[in-house]
């Protein structure tokens, strides 16, 4: 059985015919060049496979594509604007924020998350936020440095 | 990991999603998912299909009419950690929501879908006891309202039969009383390794009435009715709440789990812990 969806990936729509089975990032990654989107454990904990649904983040990992039919999904790629990076993608950047960078993509949109709903985190805030993403490199200090810093940063925008 | 292959049903009412479950026998309804696709992608659970349940928009949302706070289904447990209906008439509840899994799980799992999956490390299930909570459910023989202290049976299992679907909690609105939730949360998958809700009537510095419920580190929600009695009527003092919280052992009952990480021995000497800081903070809000 197959069934048909139409995903918005970055403000371009796609519509596919899928199984019910597949995972949204599956979907996302299998689209052609979108493999931003990472899938780091696959077992619900790391939330490298987190994407923005409608606006909202979510581990990908754990939706199915059929759960996001007529959603549109914001996935790393789709954060710069006209070519212009994110100030989150420019604070990771400059605060030395990744190493490897796998966990990246997830850590900046749970980020994004949690500077939504808390514009001036403190760095027990950000911890608390990024809860849900693991990083193996880092050892977190820069990833909180970068969250403070690109809250700073869209504060004065 | 791909789930074993299951067909795709999506419901656009309460009825519709019986009827489709009537058609397809074996079916398991999908509400955030954060429970089943795990499942699912384990093998653990194979259905031949889904009836997706996500998009029955009467199912979710927190209301309070009627001297009752409803919470819908469906609602998100984000949604409910940022209610302030939540908050003024159920505080445990807003406690609990709030420190489940992590952001990006709380943005999909619903209400409904924690309690129907009745994990003994889920924090939902103890606030509900502890704040006698009732849970509405539909099925083809009809509507009927499930006391929480009947609903969860044991290990995953619950009172609702295989037609039925949990379509909202209430909890009494307005009570005098404060409740708080202390959590014990699992290093690695944030579950509950000890829950404890707590709800404290006050009269003046003293406790006129208590009721407290213990999850995670038992198969089902247990409500302490020997820490509710020894409480009650003593004054509101951490040194009160200590020597209450040491008779949760002999509420706890013979079936304690243990796993790797916290064996049944340190759980059982850390749930008294627990209980006294559900209690200081419950007695705090009761307060004021
Ligand atoms: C990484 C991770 C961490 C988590 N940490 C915690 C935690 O700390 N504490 C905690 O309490 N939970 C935790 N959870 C579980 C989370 O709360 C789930 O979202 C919840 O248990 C299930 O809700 P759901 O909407 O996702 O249900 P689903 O996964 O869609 O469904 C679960 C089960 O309930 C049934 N069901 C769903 N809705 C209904 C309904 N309305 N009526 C009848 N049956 C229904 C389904 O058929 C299925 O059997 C965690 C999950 C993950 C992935
Ligand atoms: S891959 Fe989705 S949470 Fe790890
Ligand atoms: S930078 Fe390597 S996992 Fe985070």
């Amino acid at each position: 059985m197959k069934v048909p969806v139409n995903i918005t990936v970055n403000g371009r729509s796609y519509q596919r015919d899928v199984e019910p089975r597949q995972l949204l990032v599956h979907f996302i990654r299998d689209l052609g060049g979108l493999t931003g989107t990472k899938v780091g454990c696959d077992t619900s904990q790391c939330g490298s496979c987190t994407v923005l649904l409608d606006g909202v983040a979510v581990k990908s990992c754990s939706c199915l594509a059929v759960q996001a039919d007529g959603a549109a999904v914001t996935t790393i790629e789709g954060l710069a604007e006209q070519g212009t990076l994110h100030p989150l993608q420019e604070a990771f950047w400059d605060k030395h924020g990744l190493q490897c960078g796998f966990c990246t993509p997830g850590m900046i949109l749970a980020s994004h998350e949690l500077l939504r709903h808390n514009p001036d985190p403190s760095d027990a805030d950000i911890r608390h936020g990024l809860e849900g993403n693991l990083c193996r490199c880092t050892g977190y200090q820069n990833i909180v440095r970068a969250v403070r810093h690109a809250a700073d940063a869209l504060a004065e925008k | 990991m791909y789930p074993a292959d299951f067909a795709y049903y999506r419901a656009s009412s309460v009825q519709d999603a019986g009827r489709l479950m009537n058609e397809h026998p074996g079916a398991k309804f999908l509400a955030g998912g954060h429970s089943l696709i795990p499942l699912l992608k384990l093998r653990l659970a194979v259905p031949p299909a889904l009836i997706d349940i996500g998009r029955i928009v009467d199912l979710s949302g927190v209301t309070v009419a009627n001297g009752r706070l409803r919470i819908g289904a469906l609602t998100p447990h984000a949604e409910v950690a940022a209610s302030s209906d939540v908050a003024t008439h159920a505080a445990a509840l807003a406690d609990a929501a709030g420190q489940i899994g992590d952001p990006a799980v709380r943005n999909r799992g619903t209400v409904g879908g924690n309690i129907a999956h009745a994990d003994p490390a889920s924090d939902l299930p103890a606030v509900l006891c502890a704040l006698d909570a009732s849970i509405g459910i539909v099925g083809a023989s009809g509507d009927r309202t499930v006391p929480a202290s009947e609903f969860f049976l044991g290990m995953m299992t619950t009172a609702l039969g295989e037609d039925e679907i949990v379509t909202h909690v209430e909890i009494a609105a307005g009570q005098q009383h404060g409740s708080a939730y202390a959590k014990f949360p699992h290093p690695a998958s944030r579950y509950a390794v000890i829950g404890v809700a707590a709800v404290i009537a006050a009269d003046g510095d003293a406790c006129r009435s208590a009721a407290v419920a213990v999850g995670g580190l038992v198969p089902a929600p247990v409500r302490a009715s020997n820490v509710e009695q020894a409480v009650s009527g003593e004054a509101l003092t951490d040194a009160s709440f200590a020597k209450a919280a040491q008779r949760v052992g002999e509420d706890l009952g013979d079936e304690i789990l243990g796993d790797l990480f916290a064996s049944v021995e340190y759980r059982r000497a850390m749930a008294p812990v627990y209980v006294a800081r559900s209690l200081s903070a419950a007695a705090a809000r009761a307060r004021k």
